[in-house]
């Protein structure tokens, strides 16, 4: 079935099952694998992409469900928010086996779209859904502390 | 057709032809070859474009075993050992780039090919292993002296190209941050430039090392890692990243039970499923290949397998730790550790406890799921996978597809964790792909890829363990120490065991005890090994995760018997061991252990140290006890990892290791009812999330000449007795059972 699918600006066709998960439509047949499989069950966050906006599980999002919408994966990002996210990232050196990470910058640029001053219990709450079995825990709550304050400051990082 | 061959020569049965015998193991990892020259120049360097005529001046890449200096001013050094995450891509380019004097920002690295003795790991020779892996955190440790001498040796060798080139004495040249002066003539050159003209140059048969306190990399407080910036945008390519041409994927539906084996299966309903292509029977179950991830799996969920499960283990855990706490009162065991009379010791003490402990079966649940790559053809087999034993993947992939070691080639890609678990006898997940490979005819290169359920449920945990103890504190303030420990062999049946295990005594299963780690006069360990289908691996730490945590806790528990300061208990039993002291004195100093500590309720703080892969971490908790949650408000650590290389990756490993080392304290249970897994994913097997990370993790180094040891397992083992001794101080509760649970722990 013929399914059209708008990820980081591009619109593509492809002729694929509608209960496909957009996880696997996105790694499988665009060729964009920053995007993760971790879980399949929406339970570790490391497939983590932006649907209109919003941080979404792709392994659980048919791509049914997700035409029409302006998706975003780790490759796409180019928010204020995901630059900065990303430069605090690099700067302490958060990722360690970097597995999870593209999801941890995915939900990080998310929550400071909607919260630019989030605090401990706000990032707590906000990247719970994201495991991390390397516990770079400790990095990313200064990472988005940093990228927070790197947004007010109005000079987002270069990524 | 060649490969028509191989298919109907597929086994119909589950035949395990990916097993190497004990004997080929030891031909294997034994080759000690002719001896490994540092200095070799490796063939077609110095002879590119340019190359011939002008001594001195040519251009190219200076190309050694441990690293490549190119014309573009690059130095990509050459890693034998995985990046899964632990640092080594930072720490092993650190000590080459000190040596040669490098700029932090010309360093690149990049993955060995599978090559003993060349890139061996140094550590394991003396055992009489030559085999390439990363583990037992030796990475930096055994590369210390072999990456000095290579940085030390290119560096002597663009120094010669200078000298010669600009006609001066080499000992008048400086170098230094990445560039090649001499003052006197004016001249400079960059590595790139001289690269050429260097590896002309004769390879000196030795080289002078750097003294330690003129480093200027190594022990730089913040040397950024090199792969932050690929692990931050997406860009850093896994196994399951790799894409090749026509390639498929395929996931496998394995036995529901250990030691299950195929009897029969029907793949019509599979091979229904759009986008399936084959479905193949391997040794370790039946295997369906789609075009994309998606119709494989939904073909396994059409596929229908009847199994064999007469020689399946049927027990579940609860009968099992049932039959270890017999076991433990039984007479067979295997004595670790002997040391004047424990019973006479423990017969006329002041004050005697006794303590059981219960560990579960650990998942290590690395984030990147199993996967490897394979593209067979008729004299060729290639792998690409998170490879972290690349001499046993490569004999393993070899006896899969059947060809022999040497037509293997190994890409070693960043392993999305590890922990432990993409090391094993088998190289399970890499037979799995070489063996699916063969039964499709190398029609298509073909990517493998465990399901996460597939992860939980697919065995090789850290083993089951029950540790029954009596301990006891003399009117002399001496200690005495019994414990028998009951848990399955890591090692005993598996190729390494002809290597490591010694008198009956499998050192991965009952190593660090309280009798190696405190000065006691009266101790005896002793080991029970139960048969169990269960497999088992090592489990980031191994030993040290059950061994530490019974260790520390009853050492806590005597010192509060006794009415002593859990550190000062500690350090008169430590008088024969320097480091376990710095450590201790460390990290009990910056968490104010000499003022009183909150009174608030609830409130409690506990302290453990252990010593495990040469270095020894001491770790302070403070825990707030709420009604049954436990929440760890702070941790203050202390390392002594030798001379610290990469002091920001020490941090990050240290962290990280608690970080895991709670994960399984506060949540890791894999349980087993009649023989089948309860977890399926992390619903069941649930992990530390961000919500219960410490919100104040402060590590500490302590200062050291010694050279480097390992940092990516110390930091796990003393974390979860930190918290239990913490957790004990602030409500009198008694944790022995992991993981923790309060309220069971209330009734006990």
């Amino acid at each position: 079935m013929s399914i059209k699918l708008t990820v980081n600006g591009a619109t593509r066709e492809l002729d694929i099952d509608p209960d496909m998960p957009l996880l696997w439509a996105i790694r499988d047949h665009l060729q964009l694998t920053g995007t993760k499989f971790g879980c399949g069950m929406a339970l570790c966050g490391a497939c983590t992409v932006h649907i209109d906006g919003q941080a979404t599980r792709s392994c659980v999002t048919p791509v049914a469900a997700a035409q029409g919408k302006q998706i975003t994966t780790i490759e796409g990002l180019s928010t204020a928010a995901g630059r900065a996210v990303q430069g605090a990232w690099i700067g302490l050196d958060v990722p360690q086996c970097g597995y999870c990470q593209s999801g941890q910058v995915m939900s990080a640029a998310a929550l400071l779209a909607g919260n630019p001053k989030p605090s401990d219990t706000d990032i707590d709450a906000a990247m719970a859904g994201n495991i991390c079995r390397c516990a770079t825990y400790v990095r990313i709550r200064s990472a988005i502390h940093q990228a927070a304050e790197t947004l007010a400051a109005g000079t987002p990082a270069a990524r | 057709m060649y490969f028509r061959h191989i298919e109907n020569a597929a086994p119909a049965t589950g035949v395990a032809t990916s097993e190497l015998t004990r004997r080929q193991f030891l031909k294997l990892t034994t080759l000690a070859g002719s001896g490994l020259s540092l200095g070799i120049v490796l063939p077609g360097c110095g002879t590119g474009p340019g190359g011939a005529g002008s001594a001195g001046a040519a251009s190219g890449p200076l190309a050694m075993p441990f690293l490549r200096i190119a014309p573009d001013n690059t130095v990509t050094v050459i890693s034998k050992h995985l990046e899964a995450g632990q640092g080594v891509w930072t720490g092993l380019p650190a000590i080459v780039a000190e040596e040669l004097d490098a700029s932090w920002d010309q360093m690149r690295v990049e993955s060995a090919p599978a090559k003993v003795p060349m890139y061996q790991n140094l550590a394991f020779v003396p055992l009489g292993a030559h085999a390439q892996l990363t583990g037992g955190s030796t990475a930096v440790a055994n590369s210390w002296q072999q990456l000095r001498e290579a940085g030390a040796t290119a560096r002597a060798m663009l120094v010669a190209a200078a000298a010669r080139q600009w006609n001066v004495a080499a000992g008048e040249i400086t170098v230094s941050d990445g560039m090649v002066a001499h003052a006197g003539a004016g001249r400079k050159a960059t590595f790139g430039e001289l690269a050429g003209g260097a590896a002309k140059q004769p390879v000196p048969t030795q080289v002078k090392l750097k003294d330690p306190r003129t480093f200027k990399i190594i022990g730089r407080e913040k040397l950024p890692r090199l792969d932050a910036r690929a692990k931050s945008t997406g860009a850093q390519q896994f196994a399951i990243d790799v894409m090749l041409p026509g390639m498929m994927t395929a996931v496998v539906m394995r036995p529901p039970r250990f030691g299950a084996r195929v009897s029969s299966f029907d793949a019509s309903k599979a091979k229904a499923v759009p986008g399936v292509v084959d479905v193949v029977q391997i040794p370790r179950g039946v295997a369906v290949v789609g075009r994309d991830m998606w119709s494989a799996k939904k073909g396994r969920e059409a596929l229908s397998v009847t199994w064999d499960e007469s020689g399946a283990e049927k027990r579940g855990t609860a009968e099992l730790m049932k039959q270890y706490r017999a076991l433990a009162r039984g007479k067979e065991a295997v004595t670790v550790v002997q040391v004047g009379d424990v019973e006479a010791a423990l017969a006329h003490a002041a004050k005697r406890l006794e303590g059981e402990f219960e560990f579960p079966y650990l998942a290590h649940a690395p984030m990147e799921p199993l996967t490897a790559v394979c593209r067979l053809n008729p004299d060729k087999c290639e792998i690409w996978a998170g490879c972290q034993f690349q001499t046993l993947d490569q004999a393993n992939a070899a006896a899969a597809v059947g060809l022999k070691p040497e037509q293997v080639t190994i890409n070693t890609l960043a392993a999305g964790g590890t922990f432990g678990r993409r090391a094993n006898p088998e190289s399970d997940f890499i037979s799995e792909v070489a063996s699916i490979a063969r039964a499709t005819g190398g029609k298509y290169p073909v990517r493998l890829i465990w399901t996460r359920e597939d992860d939980i449920t697919g065995g090789r945990y850290r083993p089951l363990n029950y540790h029954r103890i009596s301990a006891s504190v003399g009117k002399d303030g001496k200690v005495a120490f019994r414990q028998r420990i009951v848990g399955q062999s890591i090692l005993i049946g598996t190729p390494f065991e002809a290597i490591l295990v010694k008198n009956g005594v499998d050192p991965t299963a009952a190593g660090g005890s309280a009798a190696e780690q405190y000065d006691l006069a009266n101790a005896q360990v002793s080991w029970s090994q139960p048969k169990v289908g269960v497999p088992v691996l090592w489990w980031r730490s191994v030993e040290n995760t059950h061994m530490a945590f019974s260790k520390e806790v009853m050492i806590d528990e005597l010192a509060h018997a006794a009415g002593q300061d859990p550190v000062a208990f500690r350090l008169t039993l430590l008088g024969k061991h320097p480091r376990h002291v710095g450590a201790l004195k460390l990290a009990a100093e910056k968490a104010g252990w000499g003022s009183p500590f909150s009174k608030e309720k609830g409130r409690g703080r506990g302290v453990a140290v252990h010593e495990s892969f040469g270095s020894v971490v001491a770790q302070v908790a403070e825990v707030t006890v709420s009604g049954d949650k436990i929440t760890v408000d702070r941790v203050v650590c202390a390392v002594d990892c030798g001379i610290a290389v990469t002091p920001d990756v020490i941090k990050a490993q240290m962290q990280s290791g608690i970080g895991y080392g709670l994960s399984a304290a506060l949540y890791g249970k894999i349980t087993l009812t009649d023989g089948h897994v309860d977890q399926t994913n992390f619903h069941q097997y649930q992990v530390l999330r961000i919500n219960d990370m410490p919100r104040a993790i402060e590590v500490y180094i302590v200062p050291s000449t010694n050279a480097p040891s390992g940092v990516g397992e110390p930091g796990t083992p003393p974390i979860a007795p930190a918290v239990a001794n913490a957790v004990r101080a602030a409500t009198g509760i008694r944790l022995h059972t992991l993981p923790f649970d309060l309220a069971a722990a209330r009734r006990a």
